[in-house]
């Protein structure tokens, strides 16, 4: 007997008729992008449940040993659901897949295995994609939504960046955050008039971000500063870790997430790669250099109107980041985050954010390998690296993260005092081809190998 | 006066410094759980007692200690760091401390580079652990460790977490293993996993100081580490209070101790967690409850002469020995529920001396024994019959409701449940080796905080909001509920929080269910669990269905032998049964014995238990060899071929350009024959590392920067030092994000690991400095790309080979593993005409190649041919159909010829598919259950082994036996 497998597809049609539900990763950038989506015609809503019935939907619906960031995105969706809030023969689901070799590209379909199990059959998924995958979906990116959302990450990541250094250090308790409402209001008003995407509106824009933040009063101490890098929901989503960023604020933290954009230019950049390494379509690759270029510009327009003031720290650009992973990892390594994950921690050793946590789902795989692999390789080279990796899934104790997480923080702690050096804005990132590489990495030869253990 | 409190998962520490930083007072007591009351009682005292009500400088450490800081707001320090405080103070010379607490283990090296490392979210390896192992063994710690020190013998015992060294322990204690040898075994597992999980590349080394509570304690711990680091570490002065030393000296903040110890009482009346709804509403409620389960008996009759010729079943199981006597007409004439204490032959022995006293001159029809300890007490008594535990469950749970369609039974250390579909068993679920949260479980629990099991079920009844714990292992469960003591939940909401989380586990991690339908309509509750009438309760409320508990729910293994005999002896024509009469049973003798099997490169550890009679039984193999000595070498064992396949290669006598040495891990166990030919023809000597031992593991471990990776990944470690060890002058293991494209998927990925594995090896095993090591990324998948990719690679290395030279060599390396493969196809298809030709069942044995390693698949191959079954693997079959529709994205190259032979089997009466999964194993979260949803569409039975370090193939066995029994039942 052939099994039958059919699934509702999302149809153009739907596009008037439905109201497509989003789970929600980085807050800012995901509230910019649902407003780019409704200009182009959608009905979206990004989805801002929490709480732990939204992890227990997921373990009810999703294979256990599956990673968390699906466990949690599927029990959200179907939480949602099963609320009641919806006309269920009037509502899809939007969700990511980035078509890599690691099991993310797998979540539609346990996402649509779940649905089944749930009772919502009816209800379609659409794809959010560039990789070609389900080609059939009425939902497309089409130009003016790709250039909208593309603005949207942008402002998402200078917003994040700025907030994230002027937070710890306000005057006034919540005024970089009623900032970051005011310019995501203004994005999504000036979305609504056809403007703010334009390379000439975004410059504009992002001077004026910069603007705005350097205006909020401050008053600066030194602090502990920590980066956070990891699989890419549970580093972003507060669902997903815990809420790490409110913590480490509480602990009295300056926090730096690198940027969302950066996952993007990632994914472009193992297109050419890829082919670099293997051989393929010459063409495609030269698509793929095209597209980095024009997205470069674009990065840079912000770096450089967040440069016009020193008081912060500029976030590295892209490409940059990227090469500061030679010798360390392969660029074929691309499968979750991949090289990317390593070049950003060893961007934050050299850029005086030593300390950092790397978060990640409960085994997950691509980071055995480019995460927790590869913090000893980064200590060899930068022995101040303070890098603590922690697993995040549903039954995990948040008290057993924040303790180990408080370690890593006591031991920064004991630095900023001995040597108290810590600057305003940190050490200045270099921009274009400032940066040297160290070719080859060795390790240390150990002076004796201990006995093995035998039992 | 400084004043320092670690406030640990087991235990309260306060130290009092005074003015020149001595030591005025100390203290070390458990709180056993009620951490808050203990805490403000400890501040309390010293307020009273030593201050007189002034106030001092204090601050909290501990891992239990954090919320409550707050809480009260007190400092808070770190206690990883705390203790490098206090060494920098008190064992300035020391370079690196070990300290084992009670959940937590750490490794701080203070020389060379200051680190400091704790165990991650796995808790294995601690002192709860040690605390469940000497539950277990029937000892307190203390005894364990004077125990140990008699040992003659270790066996392996998985290191990675409680459950899983349980799963190995267990065992040997119903096999009879002595039990210092276990205890010692147990101390070398704390170690490994200690060295695994935080050594991380470092080497420990020079002044090493042991610190916490169990190191402190047990010396012979303390000698299992130095054993196996090569030290002689010491245990210094204060050394389970370097923790609260630290934060003593940490304090800087005066505070009034009698006002901490208040905000802290207040505290727990505030804090919140999250909860479930309460079982009962009311007693009502509870009545009715009852009134309905009581319903669900057996007839009893007195057990006396005249009673007719009776039927005995005996039920070994992990943890306690069942036994129950029926007469022919199904009725109950004799019970007993009594624990195994570890060794289960001197307690069958009384329990079968008491049934012939109970009924003097009693005619015994037939005996049959099941569960762990079925095939020993079999070859020690005299037993007629042997049942596997899924069918005695199911027989009995059948006499209770004829139609059952659902059987799910949660006893000491298993839970069993299985779907019965036209009176067979269709599908079973048992608990993996990282989800036994069952009976055991819940004791461990109650004991721990100091109650007996029906007094802690009888808690959880009208608990108000039973704390919400989630549905993963034991380890993880204690600091949930660690954490929900501290947020102040009641004694009566954890244990209702458990009996919940138990069931949870079932349901949605074993069976994997999401609404009542699947399960069933006529659902059967059994095993000694669902006693805990909490657990009963939150199963229904859960399900939301009604179901049948029997009143000798924790016997239905012994009733359901016993019935099981009782049918099997009638369709003999069996009167008489052959067990030990009164009088040799009197002059029973029982003796153990260790040896080590040295016939194949598996090394199992052996028992041998010899009885009175000269009769032996022998435990711990994985095949007859030992037994029967027969040869090892098995036609019908695809398994076998393809590592004797992969033994043909051999380095070439001629080969110019040295040594090359390959990696046996992982993808290699495939591309072996591609990269032997390739650098063959391009003249080099090919070596490779050999096979895996738990040895060779070891030899490795220390470099492993992922504890929660794959075994078959950590095992590249060892390989990787077995290679250097060789001095070839190159390594190759390339980086390969794909594999070979046979058009069986959407894409030809392989699983990150495998694909990136050899980055992690460069970063982390020092090993190989000063070795060349290759490890670029290579595509296979591209053929007409290949030679010149890999020309400019290897140019780098070896400027002199020519683009023409890859090309020839490319073409060789591609011959030869296509020739490999169709060997091994031809093969296969060989296997299953023999296997057809004897009328055998043949099992796919699927799994990835890596699972043909012998320590990675435990012999399970062998263990399915010693039940009379052939065992042919995925790759033989899977070219045998075209792609294949899935309802997952199909783009691993390896998991794509698991569907398509799953697809394969469908119109194959005779073949069944096992489908064996390395822990950990992200990648097979999705495809076990599409392999599960493709065989049950086709009406086949899905069975899943899941495996690890663990080297005890109980429960494989029992899974296997279960699956044999329901094919035959089919049948």
């Amino acid at each position: 007997m052939e099994r039958l497998i059919t699934y509702p597809k999302f149809t153009k049609e739907m596009k008037a008729t439905h109201k497509i539900l989003i789970p929600n990763m980085a807050p800012i950038h995901f509230a910019m992008m649902a407003d780019a989506m409704r200009d182009e015609g959608y009905d979206v809503e990004v989805l801002g449940s929490s709480g732990h019935e939204v992890a227990q939907e997921g373990l009810k619906y999703v294979h256990n040993d599956t990673c968390y960031p699906a466990l949690l995105v599927i029990g959200q969706f179907i939480n949602a659901l099963k609320s009641g809030q919806y006309d269920l023969s009037r509502t899809a689901l939007l969700i990511t897949q980035t078509g890599g070799g690691c099991r993310a590209s797998n979540y539609i379909h346990l996402l649509r295995k779940a649905l089944v199990k749930a009772g919502f059959p009816q209800v379609p998924v659409a794809s959010l994609n560039f990789s070609g995958l389900e080609k059939d979906s009425g939902f497309q990116l089409t130009l003016p939504l790709v250039r909208k959302v593309i603005a949207a990450v942008f402002y998402g990541d200078e917003l994040m960046c700025l907030a994230n250094q002027t937070r710890p250090y306000e005057n006034e308790p919540g005024s970089a955050d009623r900032l970051v409402e005011r310019w995501t209001k203004e994005v999504a008003r000036q979305f609504d008039k056809g403007r703010g995407f334009s390379k000439r509106d975004m410059a504009k824009n992002f001077a004026a971000i910069a603007a705005d933040f350097a205006a909020l009063p401050i008053t600066w101490a030194p602090k502990v500063k920590v980066g956070v890098v990891g699989e890419i929901y549970v580093k972003y989503s507060p669902l997903g870790n815990n809420e790490l960023e409110k913590f480490l604020h509480k602990e009295d933290c300056e926090v730096n997430l690198p940027g969302l954009m950066g996952f993007v230019q990632y994914c472009i950049e193992n297109t050419s790669e890829t082919i670099r390494l293997y051989g393929g379509n010459g063409a495609v690759a030269l698509g793929a250099k095209t597209l980095m270029a024009w997205l470069t510009a674009r990065e840079k327009l912000m770096i450089e109107a967040i440069r016009q003031y020193p008081q912060f720290h500029a976030p590295t650009l892209f490409l940059e980041t990227k090469k500061m992973a030679d010798g360390v990892i392969g660029y074929g390594n691309k499968m979750g985050e991949g090289w990317l994950l390593t070049a950003e921690m060893i961007e934050l050793q050299r850029t005086g954010f030593e300390n950092i946590v790397c978060a990640q789902p409960f085994g997950c795989l691509p980071n055995h390998i480019c995460g927790k692999g590869m913090i000893n390789k980064i200590r060899a080279i930068y022995p101040a690296a303070n890098i603590t990796p922690i697993d995040y899934d549903p039954s995990a104790t948040r008290v057993n993260q924040e303790n180990r997480i408080k370690l890593m923080l006591s031991v920064a702690r004991e630095r900023l005092d001995q040597n108290n050096k810590s600057q305003r804005g940190g050490t200045p990132a270099p921009l274009y081809g400032e940066i040297e590489t160290p070719s080859t990495v060795t390790l240390p030869r150990p002076a004796a190998v201990p006995a093995p253990a035998h039992t | 006066m400084q004043i320092g409190l670690d406030i640990g998962s087991t235990t309260i520490k306060c130290v009092v410094l005074d003015e020149n930083g001595s030591i005025t007072y100390k203290s070390y007591e458990r709180h056993f759980s009620h951490i808050v009351e203990k805490a403000a009682e400890v501040l309390q005292r010293l307020s009273d007692e030593l201050l007189h009500g002034a106030p001092a400088k204090l601050s909290i450490s501990g891992s239990a200690g954090m919320g409550l800081a707050q809480a009260s707001g007190v400092p808070f320090v770190q206690e990883v760091f705390a203790t490098r405080v206090a060494a920098g103070r008190y064992a300035p010379d020391a370079d690196v401390i070990i300290e084992l607490g009670g959940e937590d283990a750490k490794i701080l090296f203070l020389t060379g580079g200051t680190e400091v490392r704790m165990n991650g979210s796995c808790a294995g390896g601690t002192g709860a652990f040690i605390d469940q192992m000497a539950t277990l063994l029937k000892m307190t710690p203390d005894e364990m460790d004077a125990a140990a020190r008699t040992a003659e013998k270790t066996y392996t015992i998985a290191s990675r977490c409680g459950v899983f060294a349980k799963s190995d322990i267990q065992p040997l204690l119903n096999q009879g293993a002595r039990t210092g040898d276990v205890a010692a075994s147990i101390f070398g597992a704390v170690v490994n996993q200690t060295i695994a999980g935080l050594a991380q590349g470092r080497v420990i080394g020079g002044n090493v100081l042991y610190l916490g509570g169990p190191l402190t304690f047990l010396p012979q711990l303390r000698k299992s580490f130095d054993k196996a680091l090569g030290v002689t570490g010491a245990c210094p002065d204060n050394s389970l209070y370097y923790v609260a030393l630290g934060a003593a000296l940490y304090s800087d903040k005066e505070l009034d101790l009698a006002d901490v110890a208040r905000r802290l009482t207040d505290y727990s009346a505030t804090a919140t967690y999250a909860f479930n709804p309460p079982l009962f509403a009311n007693e009502a409620e509870y009545e009715a409850f009852r009134a309905r389960h009581a319903k669900a008996c057996v007839p009893r009759k007195p057990f006396a002469p005249g009673c007719g010729p009776v039927h005995i079943g005996i039920d070994a199981g992990s943890t306690t020995v069942k036994a129950a006597v029926i007469n022919e007409d199904d009725e109950l004439l004799f019970t007993s529920y009594q624990p195994n204490s570890g060794n289960p032959i001197p307690i069958i022995r009384q329990l079968l001396l008491d049934i012939y006293r109970a009924c003097p001159g009693v005619s015994v029809a037939s005996v049959t024994a099941t569960g762990y300890g079925e095939d020993i007490v079999k070859s020690a008594f005299g037993v007629d019959y042997g049942v596997v535990e899924t069918v005695a469950h199911f027989t009995a749970a059948k006499h209770f409701m004829p139609d059952v369609d659902f059987v799910i039974d949660i006893g000491g250390q298993d839970m069993k449940c299985f779907k019965i579909e036209h009176g067979a068993i269709s599908n079973i679920f048992l608990n993996e080796a990282c989800s036994s949260g069952c009976g055991s479980f819940l004791q461990t629990f109650a004991e721990a905080l100091g109650y007996t099991v029906p007094e802690f079920a009888k808690l959880a009844l009208f608990a108000d909001r039973p704390v919400d714990l989630g549905s993963r292992c034991t380890v993880f469960m204690n600091s949930s509920v660690k954490q929900a003591q501290k947020d102040g939940a009641s004694i009566e909401n954890i244990s209702a929080g458990l009996a919940v989380s138990v069931v949870k586990n079932a349901l949605y991690k074993v069976i994997r269910a999401s609404s009542p339908d699947e399960l069933g309509k006529k659902i059967v509750v059994q095993g000694g669990t669902f006693y805990n009438e909490a657990v009963l309760r939150a199963f229904e409320q859960e399900m939301g269905v009604e179901v049948i508990r029997p009143d000798i729910a924790g016997l239905m293994g012994a009733y359901g032998a016993a019935l099981y005999g009782q049918n099997k002896a009638r369709r003999e024509g069996r009167a008489h049964s052959g067990l030990l009469d009164e009088a040799a049973l009197d002059a029973f003798t029982h003796e153990v014995k260790t040896a080590q099997c040295g016939l194949c490169g598996n090394h199992c550890q052996l028992t041998v238990n010899l009885f009175s009679g000269g009769k032996r039984y022998i435990s711990g193999n994985r095949c007859d060899r030992p037994v029967t000595h027969r040869s090892a070498e098995n036609p019908l064992n695809l398994y076998d071929y393809k590592l004797h396949l992969l033994e043909g290669y051999r380095p070439a006598e001629h080969a110019p350009r040295g040594t090359i040495g390959l990696p046996m891990a992982l993808n290699m166990y495939e591309l072996f024959p591609f990269w032997h030919a390739f650098f063959t023809k391009l003249g080099f000597a090919v070596l490779h590392s050999g096979a895996s031992s738990r040895a060779l593991y070891l030899e490795g471990q220390s470099t492993i920067p992922s504890d929660t990776v794959c075994y078959p990944a950590k095992l590249v470690h060892g390989h990787i030092r077995r290679l250097a060890d060789m001095h070839p002058d190159a390594i190759f293991y390339p980086c390969m994000t794909y594999n070979v494209d046979e058009g069986h998927g959407d894409n030809c990925y392989n699983c990150p690991v495998v694909a990136y594995y050899p980055e992690v090896i460069a970063a982390n095993c020092r090993e190989l400095t000063g070795t060349r090591f290759i490890y670029d990324y290579v595509g296979i998948h591209r053929r007409r790309d290949f030679p010149k990719k890999m020309t400019a690679i290897l140019r780098k290395y070896w400027p002199d080979i020519t683009h023409g030279e890859v090309q020839a060599a490319a073409d060789a390396a591609y011959d030869e593993y296509a020739a490999h493969m169709a060997q091994l196809r031809a093969r296969g298809a060989e296997v299953i005409a023999k296997a057809r030709s004897e009328h055998r069942q043949i099992i796919v044995l699927a799994g990835r190649p890596y699972h043909v390693d012998p320590e990675v698949n435990h012999g399970i191959a062998q263990l399915i041919c010693s039940h009379g079954a052939a065992v042919v693997t995925e790759d033989s079959i899977s070219h045998l159909v075209g792609k294949v529709e899935t309802s997952v994205l199909n783009q691993w190259t390896y998991h794509a010829r698991l569907y398509a032979a799953a697809r394969y089997i469908a119109d194959q009466p005779d073949m069944n598919l096992v489908q064996l999964v390395s822990f950990g194993c992200g990648v097979d979260a999705i495809t076990t259950d599409e392999t599960h949803e493709i065989l049950q569409a086709e009406g086949k039975l899905y069975t899943q082994l899941k495996i690890d370090e663990i080297a005890n193939l109980g429960a494989v066995n029992i899974r296997l036996r279960s699956l044999f029994a329901a094919i035959e039942a089919q049948e």
